[in-house]
């Protein structure tokens, strides 16, 4: 009950965010909606499977992950942009795997989707343990790299229990 | 030199570099040999370009609703831009887009 009430306050705050306009009739189109999504989410749990995302991450260690991951991306970005507008364009393709420490999907998906945010590697596919990354402008600097990503997406992962 | 005046110096400076990066990616794009080094170049203007274009505008706007708007767009965005990325990489191999390596070719 009291994660509908939390459930039903956050929306509604999200509402009041989002439009801006604070008349007694558009406060009360917010209150009548969020707690019309609440009544439906509560049915869809009752009549479909009960999966719930757990979110179990450090807040602090996010937040510092966050932080590296843009100094990363900025770095990442230049390297590219120096590729991109060098006349002779030295770009080394390479299609590489490399493995991941993360237990949970959460964990995992952080760790993949922060190799595609930085710009220069993607991860193209999840095999059993590792990734399939392709780099363009590949050196054997890329697997130290994201070797040390690895352990840092662990690290908030693990940073909860 | 008030607070405003400053600001604004500092959002124009973010927009333009924003957008010099969105242009940059597009260069990118078309200069690039094949799909996959087109996906990187494209992934510039995603994640440079767009940090720099809402940093930007968030200067621009000060602290109102704009504000937070635009963060919860750059926070959707810094999570959907990366998995459709994936997406497409993933569908490209999955239908038989081999990749070339410069790295073997190099040996």
């Amino acid at each position: 009950m009291l994660r509908t009430i939390l459930t039903a306050l956050t929306l509604f705050a999200l509402w009041l965010l989002m439009s801006g306009v604070y008349k007694p009739m558009i406060i009360g189109f917010g209150v009548v909606s969020a707690i019309i999504s609440v009544i439906v989410v509560r049915r869809m749990d009752n009549a479909a499977d009960t999966d719930r995302l757990e979110i179990r991450l450090g807040v602090f260690a996010t937040i510092a992950y966050w932080a590296w991951l843009m100094i990363e991306i900025a770095k990442a970005n230049w390297a590219v942009t120096k590729l991109i507008l060098s006349p002779s364009m030295p770009i080394n393709r390479h299609m590489f795997r490399i493995p991941y420490s993360q237990k949970t999907d959460l964990g995992q998906a952080i760790f993949a989707n922060s190799i595609t945010l930085t710009p220069g590697t993607i991860s193209v596919e999840v095999e059993e343990g590792e990734f399939l990354i392709h780099a363009v402008g590949y050196s054997s600097d890329d697997l130290d790299a994201l070797a040390e990503m690895d352990s840092r997406v662990t690290a908030i992962e693990g940073d909860s229990k | 030199m008030t607070w405003q005046f400053v600001s604004e110096i500092i959002a124009w400076v973010l927009i333009l570099s924003g957008s010099i990066f969105v242009v940059i990616g597009a260069v990118g794009t078309l200069r690039f040999p094949d799909f996959w080094s087109r996906l990187h170049a494209a992934s510039v203007s995603e994640s440079a370009g767009m940090i720099l274009l809402i940093a930007g505008m968030c200067m621009h706007s000060g602290f109102t609703l704009i504000t937070v708007k635009l963060i919860i767009i750059g926070g959707f965005i810094f999570i959907t831009g990366p998995t459709s990325t994936h997406a497409v990489a993933n569908a490209a191999l999955t239908s038989g887009e081999t990749p070339e390596s410069d790295e073997d070719s190099a040996k």
